[in-house]
């Protein structure tokens, strides 16, 4: 277990070390976003009943911090080592495949955490946050960041350049995460997008991470959790088959 | 005993490109080996091979210490250190967590005194808190052959350690590398300045368009060509009748003959004394790695198709 407490600990050191962009920003701009909606859309929007849009918006915006910064983690220490040609040193030491995926999983997971609670003590310094099932909230971000953190992995070792990691963020992870209910309910829209968000895995992510905060979702909590379990595990599955393979890691 | 490192029907192809093609190789333990070979003969990909870097063709094997180095991959990697020919670094570091980190991921925690000792040895104990960016590239280097042996390896391999490095550090680092040849450790090491290779190992390989060409010791290689050139600068306008048999050019007042064993010396010696002749200067070139290395790449009967 040495080996992947190793991996573990560099890989933590490694965004720890670099905490200004890779805890602080992200907490800032998440600030921002919070405070520019809520300011427009308080007094206009409503999404449940008693519910203001901010105490409606905080856990969305948490929770997208939480899972754009675990997938930003594991991408980009892959990418930068396979690019540098450091993950040489990983590759010759005798870490398994298993360990590779859980030190690089957990990371992420980490960052994602430390993101998420530098946003809600921030958050809650200007706003009363209710917090009805604290155990779905952590059983969400756990899994959540996991699902993350994996995707991440699959982004990282299949980019060859930084654009091509950057077109994966930007085509595929901030529209799901945008368009998965961070901002509204998927009440609100139309029923082919609402049939449509119903297959974009972080829409259950957020829907049941809100349950954990509101006690209100868009669908079952129980549904949320074994879609989101559902995704993980088959990308789990997926990310571990290409690293035992080698894919695009040992030619 | 188990070879140290032993491959056998050991093909490469990327894609179209045959990059190794039947390998059969076995290097003993304790042996101070050398793969030479022009760039693009196949030598990193055979280390990349050896090493799990690179997964070779079905129906080939390779192991390291007995171990086969995919399907036994753990104990083939803790027993290997591979000293890889790109300088590459984490920046995120400095040396010391640089070694920490590497002998974490071979399983071992507290490392410090053999850490503190390689550091010592490599001349790196002052920039053991230097970040990585920071290092000139040969101390990179350096760090490179430090991270090979934070787990103590029985083998040994290296991909052109001394290219790019200055005069000192190459020969710092080939006594420190022979230092651990003599402590029992197995070395393997690519190069390009033959001499090195000459003076440091017992074994070569030859490899040329991803085959071995010659597998030798580097006595037998010498030994096969029997090319001495003499040079004697004489004090003579003619060269005497008993000497024409000797093949030779002459080069100002100097000639050089071309002699096949060391015996021809006094024969001529012992002419040029009978006709009085007085020998100003005498050089003797024998026949080098480099030379034997020339004219087997350049030899079209070796040319792999």
């Amino acid at each position: 277990m040495t080996g992947f407490f190793t991996l573990f600990h560099k890989e933590l050191l490694r965004f720890w070390k670099v905490s200004f962009q890779t805890i602080l920003a992200p907490i800032v701009s998440t600030l921002l976003y919070l405070f520019i909606f809520s300011h427009l859309l308080e007094s206009r929007v409503q999404v449940y009943p008693g519910i203001t849009y901010s105490q409606f918006l905080i856990p969305g915006l948490i929770i997208m911090a939480i899972l754009q910064n675990a997938f930003a983690n594991s991408s980009s220490s892959l990418i930068q080592s396979k690019i540098s040609g450091n993950i040489i040193f990983v590759l010759l030491s005798p870490l398994s495949y298993f360990e590779f995926f859980g030190a690089y999983l957990l990371a992420s997971v980490a960052r994602g955490l430390l993101v998420g609670l530098g946003v809600f003590i921030v958050i809650s310094q200007f706003y009363e946050i209710p917090t009805q099932f604290p155990f779905w909230i952590i059983l969400f971000v756990l899994l959540g960041s996991m699902l993350l953190g994996a995707l991440g992995i699959i982004a990282g070792i299949c980019s060859d350049k930084f654009d091509q990691l950057a077109a994966f963020q930007n085509f595929i992870i901030l529209p799901f995460t945008f368009l998965s209910g961070v901002f509204y309910s998927v009440f609100s829209l139309s029923p082919v997008w609402q049939k449509l968000s119903y297959i974009n895995p972080f829409f259950y992510i957020v829907d049941g991470f809100r349950y954990g905060f509101l006690g209100i979702s868009d669908v079952p909590p129980h549904l949320s959790l074994t879609a989101v379990i559902a995704f993980f595990l088959t990308i789990s599955l997926l990310t571990l088959n290409m690293l035992r393979a080698g894919y695009k890691v040992r030619y | 005993m188990i070879p140290a490192i032993e491959i056998q029907r050991l093909n490469k192809s990327f894609g179209n490109l045959v990059a190794l093609e039947d390998i059969q190789l076995s290097i003993n333990q304790g042996e101070f080996f050398a793969l030479l070979g022009p760039n693009g003969a196949g030598k990193t990909t055979l280390i990349s091979i050896i090493a799990g870097l690179v997964l070779a063709n079905n129906g080939g094997q390779v192991k390291v210490m007995g171990h086969d180095v995919v399907t036994r991959y753990s104990r083939a990697r803790s027993l290997l250190g591979v000293v890889p020919q790109e300088l590459v670094f984490d920046p995120f570091f400095t040396v010391h967590e640089t070694l920490v980190f590497q002998s974490g991921y071979f399983g071992i925690r507290r490392n410090k005194a053999w850490i503190d000792e390689i550091l010592y040895r490599l001349d790196l104990a002052d920039k053991a808190d230097t970040n990585m960016r920071a290092l000139s590239g040969g101390m990179k280097r350096r760090v490179l052959v430090a991270q090979a042996l934070v787990h103590r390896p029985p083998v040994i391999v290296l991909d052109e350690p001394t290219a790019g490095v200055d005069v000192e550090l190459r020969q710092a680092l080939w006594a420190f590398i022979r230092q651990l040849n003599q402590d029992g450790h197995t070395i393997v090491l690519t190069t390009h300045y033959l001499e090195e290779a000459e003076a440091l190992c017992q074994r070569v390989a030859m490899l040329k368009k991803g085959k071995i060409i010659v597998l030798d010791s580097i006595r037998n290689l010498i030994n096969k060509i029997r090319d001495i050139s003499l040079q004697l600068c004489l004090a003579c306008e003619v060269l005497p009748i008993e000497l024409i048999k000797w093949s030779s050019i002459k080069q100002n007042d100097c000639y050089i003959f071309k002699i096949q064993d060391y015996v021809e010396i006094s024969e001529i010696l012992t002419i040029l004394k009978q006709e009085k002749i007085e020998v100003l200067e005498m050089r003797l070139q024998e026949p080098d790695l480099e030379e034997v290395f020339i004219r087997i790449m350049g030899d079209k009967s070796f040319s792999a198709t």
